[in-house]
């Protein structure tokens, strides 16, 4: 019996270094071959550019796998009545994955792992009312934008919290999404314009720490000013700021290699402009007064 | 010279990839003093996890004498005001053990930070409670099994040297009831340390946390998760190393 079970361990152990082995060299080989043949690759890529853009355009072909936070509402946000994930941000994707002739696949995740999850290729395109920076910009490509968005800050009724400078100059606790602008903003020292990581309490999203507020843990709540109507909307006794933080655009991101489907979407994003779809579906989303 | 050629190859794209990681290790901790985020966070695990498991032993052995002292001598006792007490007792600690290991943490922690405290500001405290509660239930089982396990003899031979009841429990049963129970109570607190890392549901920002911001601001997925899941090994090993300590010198009492 022991002999039987150290024949299968050392099997195992075999196969696996064998494997680990096989991994190295195919990765040694094509490294060199890329090197020599890279002019080669490129013609041919030209040459057959459209047989390439159905077979390598998409991490899985055929697909669009776009990963968003759905607690953004009215980017994204899971309906009640239709139990799918609705929104700005959802409708625009779908209409670019048409243009694109690719299936939209929408992957709910964590907000702050989207940006890593895309420069992994598990998802196309991010795609969660993601705000333009130049620290995300470093690790991504961004689409151009499709709309803008505020940062606003929650408090509830009756707050001493009148505007930005009373909120950054007291002791408050300020509620955010991990990994937002609103996020980042906040974790600055007060002599950058923010209110330091001790005052910063990181929730995964919105939800939860609107609840938070209206429970009187935190103090304030800064996050955009869409998904801030909606929570407020949602929960009577809190109020946003009639000051703005910071206006900010909104884009997709891309894998930074794949910078044909970065093409490709801001042609359809250009036309589908042109043609009022983007308009109109922000629109419906966010009528505008008067 | 065909293998010189791979050597020279192999090399230079080995110290590229030297370069890369001490890039990506800079800009994941070195960079605006992110490694702080793990230092607080570490240091909010540690402190959660500490008063957590002090509270779970507290609860636990409360718990698991009720439930022992039930299942061994409900049937000797003489109806009356006592028999009635300790049936009342055990029901609630069943129904405690019921719930608690019924549901998962996660939940567990969400309703006590948004329902049952829902009015106070000190997050920390309400995961400590959450925890301690948690791990209560668990460890009143282990404390109870233990206890269970000592022969029916010894308590009997406790009784007849002339101790009472809770002076055979202190001197006699717990003792070696310990002794049997050391592994799998160390099991239960190193699954308490590595479940401390759902706080982060709920604003703290304890290890795993600590992690996700770093992540949140680098987009590198990779570093910050190694280093976390690195830092609670050591602290797992660490403690493995303690236990196993007090298990030898407690074995060196059977001869």
């Amino acid at each position: 019996m022991k002999k039987l079970l150290t024949r299968i361990v050392s099997f195992g152990l075999i196969l696996c270094m064998a494997g680990a082995m096989a991994a190295c060299s195919t990765k040694s080989t094509t490294t060199t071959e890329a090197a020599k043949s890279e002019s080669e690759t490129q013609a041919n890529a030209e040459s057959s550019s459209e047989t390439a853009a159905a077979a390598g355009l998409t991490s899985q072909s055929g697909k669009l796998v776009m990963a968003t936070n759905a607690f953004f509402p009215p980017y994204e946000y899971h309906d009640e009545a239709t139990n799918e994930i609705m929104g700005i941000d959802v409708e625009i994707a779908g209409a670019v994955a048409k243009k694109l002739g690719l299936e939209l696949v929408i992957e709910d995740t964590q907000f702050d792992s989207i940006i890593a999850g895309v420069q992994m290729k598990k998802y196309d395109i991010g795609m969660a009312g993601m705000t333009v920076t130049d620290e995300r910009k470093q690790a991504v490509n961004f689409t151009s934008t499709y709309a803008t968005g505020i940062q606003s800050i929650i408090v509830k009724e009756g707050s001493e919290i009148k505007d930005i400078d009373t909120l950054l100059s007291g002791s408050y606790k300020v509620g955010v999404q991990t990994g937002t602008t609103g996020d980042m903003y906040m974790s600055f020292p007060p002599e950058k314009g923010g209110v330091g990581e001790d005052r910063v309490v990181r929730y995964s999203n919105g939800n939860d720490a609107v609840l938070a507020l209206s429970t009187g843990k935190i103090d304030a709540v800064v996050i955009d000013n869409e998904p801030a109507k909606s929570y407020v909307a949602a929960n009577p006794g809190l109020v946003i700021l009639e000051t703005p933080f910071a206006v900010e655009d909104y884009a997709m991101c891309v894998n930074k290699d794949n910078t044909e489907l970065l093409d490709k979407i801001n042609q359809a994003l250009k036309e589908l402009t042109e043609d009022g779809t983007i308009p109109a579906i922000i629109e419906k989303y966010i009528p505008s007064k008067g | 010279m065909f293998y010189c050629k791979v050597d020279y190859r192999v090399l230079l794209s080995f110290s590229d990839w030297l370069n890369k990681w001490k890039d990506r290790l800079y800009l994941n901790f070195v960079a605006s003093g992110r490694y702080k985020y793990l230092l607080r966070g570490l240091w909010m695990t540690l402190r959660i996890t500490f008063f957590a498991v002090l509270l779970g032993i507290a609860l636990g052995v409360v718990a698991a004498i009720i439930r022992s002292t039930h299942d061994k001598i409900i049937e000797e006792i003489r109806p009356g005001f006592g028999k009635f007490l300790l049936r009342f007792f055990n029901l609630i600690v069943k129904l405690y053990l019921t719930i608690i290991r019924g549901t998962p943490v996660v939940v567990q922690l969400m309703i006590m930070y948004y329902v049952i405290f829902a009015s106070s500001t000190n997050a920390m405290m309400v995961a400590i409670l959450a925890f301690g509660i948690n791990s209560g239930a668990y460890v009143a089982e282990i404390i109870r099994s233990g206890i269970m396990s000592i022969d029916p003899g010894q308590f009997e031979a406790g009784r007849s040297l002339g101790f009472n009841y809770i002076q055979t429990m202190i001197y006699i049963i717990i003792p070696q009831a310990i002794k049997n129970i050391l592994p799998a109570l160390a099991n239960e607190f190193i699954v308490l340390i590595k479940e401390t890392s759902v706080s982060g549901y709920v604003g703290i920002m304890e290890l795993t946390r600590g992690g996700d911001v770093i992540r949140s601001r680098t987009f590198d997925a990779f570093p910050p998760l190694l280093a976390v899941a690195i830092i609670y090994l050591i602290i797992v090993v660490f403690f493995t190393k303690l236990v196993s300590m007090l298990e030898r010198r407690m074995r060196n009492s059977e001869r």
